[in-house]
């Protein structure tokens, strides 16, 4: 057979979103974030709300998602996406606004921010990608490094008594009155890749119908970080993480389900 | 003509809104006004002042060490303003509960028993009115009617039914207001 | 017909902006400006014109809605006081260089560190020198009057527009309390005629997605972006503003701004008065800083002096512009105490009229 036969419209089982451009993802191989770029395009896409979408890249790996997701975008101060998605939500109320942001991002530097656009139900959508270090800067230990965890800065294992515990700060926004959505996923497995692109679709429906703040929490994984293989990384994701960071829905349609 | 103008008293005896009024009673008769307050913590009830400035001209400094006038209504007031009052210029002060009385000769000096009249009319939120009554007598820098004018639009639409009161209290300030220095 | 009203500086700030069809305000309280957020919110400015307000959790927090609100075209402002403009300094300086257009306002009040409530303007130097990191300037405006108060939100807007710079209204708690015959401007709609090529808003098929960043790694394209960026500030010298009085035939000259200003009004009538020959030169854009002008007058005047509520901060920009050609003093209260004209007048007799 010619390969030329091979490649045909009918043929076509998969193609990449328009909305992905051509520049070279700058994540590490084996990293979830390309997945997550993916699915929150395609969605974009799939919605037909290219022309009404306007997202926030943080300070963190994801620093030049713009380079990648073919959007109208801003980048923001680490910490603050969810206060720039503010001013451009309160300004242009029907649009679709989100914020994509890592863990020191919005559970460490940016907890204020986090909190109080919660609070006020600001009808925007937060993706918060969960790999429990801080990748860009070298693997420093994040809010949500899991106890005893190594890391650059806690080398010998996070010590939950001087460091403090990993905080899980999803479970602390969604009891907010001005939440509507929270969820926790993976994009490990062709499974939780299917879920978490729903998800991100329902928390786009949240924001058309206007009910107030949509979250999704990605626990991923960080293989550079973590000094491991991607495989590892991610055998050792569900070994540890997911027991801590339980998968699935926390809140739905505005009641806590778990 | 400018006319540089101290109010000062206790919070709460309604220097500021005095000098409201009298900043807007300008105002109605067409001249440049400034009103300075001092404030900070002293807003939540300590002593209270203002400089407030009528001008034909543009006002420069709202910042002054010397005034063409004073409004004084607590002992504090009169020990610290005093000797700021220029040469030729005028006090006018509430004795009540003064017990050193201000004594330069070379400044006119007016006393208005606005609290003893307040107490009389069992009416204290119109104190202030009747020291504008009594300084508006003897330093008539702004006319009645400019004044009564400057009243209404100083106050919300509100409070307007207040303002015959408020009229009378003027009024009864220009007619009790004396001259002359006591001593303690 | 001329609107008149008696209004506080800060209630100036606040319709101006309703009025000049500001689209979005975020602020967060602290004395001595809280009137401005007060007032507004009194106002119902989303029934009068449909601007939005809100109170933020944090200046870091308003600072970055005004970012993210001004990458959309619109126009944003805060207001704040010294230690709570020191905190939005990182989101300014994000601003600064992703080049958006909006308005901030200081209305200084004394420091350093918690400080006073009370006037000062020893915030020149974080204002007119960038404030935060990086190579960057803003416009700044320096308001004397209630008037200029109202005015300066419009023109702020204009010159932040017209270079995609952020404006800055520096004030402080004496023209922001005090208050003013002022004449409110006309209200224009809430349209906004610029350029909005640039805007975030959802891409379109007919352009490029359009972003908005201060990122440039590569430190080639950086480098490019901070002399197209100098090229902007040098450019803004053409929209520096001041105002000469009794300058004409000034032997001394004093350099003053904002309520400094107004005190130093008192002091060259005073000395007129007495026959001294004293004139002063009022810088209204403190960035873009009226060099030119106080260079010129160096060349025929004995002596300035830079008069200012701080320990000499724009007294070293009137020394670069002076240039040593005759002798330059800095004469200032601090820490949030104000200068009367006669302490004013007292130090220009000792310092320039000692052989009258």
């Amino acid at each position: 057979m010619d390969i030329k036969e091979i490649i045909r419209p009918d043929n076509l089982v998969y193609k990449r979103t328009p909305l992905l451009t051509d520049a070279t993802l700058s994540y590490c191989p084996g990293c979830g974030h390309g997945t997550i770029h993916r699915l929150i395009m395609e969605v974009v896409e799939e919605m037909g709300i290219q022309s009404e979408t306007i997202g926030i890249a943080p300070v963190g790996c994801s620093v030049l998602a713009y380079e990648f997701m073919d959007i109208d975008m801003s980048q923001a101060a680490h910490g603050r996406a969810p206060a720039v998605a503010t001013g451009i939500k309160r300004l242009w109320e029907d649009k679709f606004v989100f914020t994509y942001q890592g863990d020191g991002d919005l559970a460490a530097i940016g907890t204020g921010e986090t909190i109080h656009a919660c609070n006020r139900g600001e009808n925007i959508t937060i993706f918060f990608v969960n790999n429990g270090i801080y990748g860009m800067t070298g693997g420093q230990m994040a809010p949500t490094t899991l106890e005893g965890m190594k890391s650059s800065t806690s080398p010998y294992g996070r010590n939950n008594k001087t460091m403090g515990p990993p905080i899980k700060i999803t479970e602390m926004i969604a009891p907010l009155p001005g939440v509507h959505y929270v969820t926790r996923q993976a994009v490990h497995k062709p499974g939780p890749v299917r879920k978490s692109k729903k998800a991100i679709r329902k928390a786009f429906e949240v924001q058309k119908e206007k009910k107030g703040l949509s979250f999704i929490e990605f626990v991923s994984n960080c293989n550079s970080g973590w000094k491991m293989t991607p495989n590892d990384s991610n055998i050792w994701m569900e070994e540890h993480m997911f027991p801590f960071y339980p998968m699935g829905d926390i809140k739905v349609d505005g009641k806590l389900v778990k | 003509m400018t006319e540089e103008i101290i109010i000062a008293g206790f919070g709460g005896q309604g220097v500021l809104s005095m000098g409201k009024i009298l900043a807007y009673s300008g105002m109605m008769q067409e001249q440049e006004v400034s009103w300075m307050p001092s404030y900070g913590p002293e807003m939540r009830g300590g002593t209270a002042n203002v400089t407030v400035i009528l001008s034909d001209d543009r006002v420069s400094s709202p910042v002054l060490q010397s005034y063409d006038s004073a409004i004084l209504l607590n002992q504090q007031s009169v020990d610290k303003f005093e000797s700021m009052v220029k040469p030729g210029g005028l006090i006018v002060y509430d004795p009540n509960g003064i017990t050193r009385h201000p004594e330069r000769n070379d400044i006119r000096i007016f006393q208005i028993e606005a609290a003893a009249e307040a107490a009389r009319t069992k009416s204290p939120i119109t104190t202030n009115m009747v020291v504008l009554g009594a300084f508006i007598k003897v330093n008539p820098v702004v006319d009645f009617e400019n004044v009564i004018k400057g009243l209404r639009k100083s106050l919300p639409e509100r409070h307007h039914h207040l303002i015959p009161k408020n009229e009378k209290a003027i009024q009864r300030g220009m007619e009790i207001v004396t001259e002359g220095k006591l001593t303690s | 017909m001329k609107e008149l009203a008696l209004m506080k500086g800060n209630e100036a700030i606040a319709e101006a902006a309703i009025r000049a069809g500001v689209d979005g305000y975020f602020g967060y309280p602290i004395t001595p400006q809280s009137e401005v957020m007060e007032y507004l919110m009194l106002q119902k400015p989303e029934e009068r014109t449909g601007m939005v307000v809100l109170q933020a959790e944090s200046e870091v927090a308003s600072i970055n809605m005004v970012y993210g609100a001004a990458g959309t075209g619109k126009k944003v402002m805060t207001s704040s006081s010294s230690p709570g403009i020191s905190l939005m300094q990182e989101g300014i300086s994000y601003i600064a260089g992703a080049e958006l257009p909006c308005l901030i306002v200081n209305v200084v009040r004394g420091g350093p560190g918690l400080g006073t409530i009370q006037p000062s303007q020893a915030d020149y130097f974080q204002s007119t020198k960038g404030g935060g990191h990086g190579d960057y300037r803003l416009i700044v405006l320096a308001p004397a009057s209630v008037q200029e108060m109202a005015d300066y939100v419009d023109l702020g807007f204009e010159l932040a527009f017209k270079y995609r710079n952020p404006a800055l209204i520096l004030t402080d708690g004496l023209i922001g309390q005090m208050m003013e015959k002022v004449e409110l401007p006309a209200q224009k709609e809430r349209t906004n005629k610029f350029d909005q090529s640039w805007v975030i808003t959802g891409k379109t098929e007919d352009r490029e997605r359009n972003i908005i960043t201060s990122l440039n790694l590569v430190a080639d394209l950086q480098y490019e972006h901070n002399l197209k960026l100098q090229e902007k500030y040098k450019k803004m010298e053409e929209d520096v503003m001041f105002e000469k009085i009794e300058c004409d035939d000034a032997e001394f000259l004093l350099i003053a701004y904002g309520s400094s200003a107004r005190i130093c009004q008192k002091v060259v009538e005073i000395a007129r008065g007495r026959g001294k020959k004293i004139g002063l030169l009022r810088p209204q854009t403190l960035f873009p800083f009226p060099t030119v002008a106080i260079s010129k007058l160096a060349r025929r005047v004995k002596g300035m002096m830079s008069v200012e509520l701080s320990a000499g901060q724009m007294v070293e920009d009137v020394k670069l512009a002076v240039n040593g050609k005759v002798p330059v003093y800095h004469y200032g209260m601090l820490g949030g105490k104000i200068h009367s004209p006669e302490d004013v007048l007292s130090e220009v007799e000792d310092k320039f009229l000692g052989g009258y």
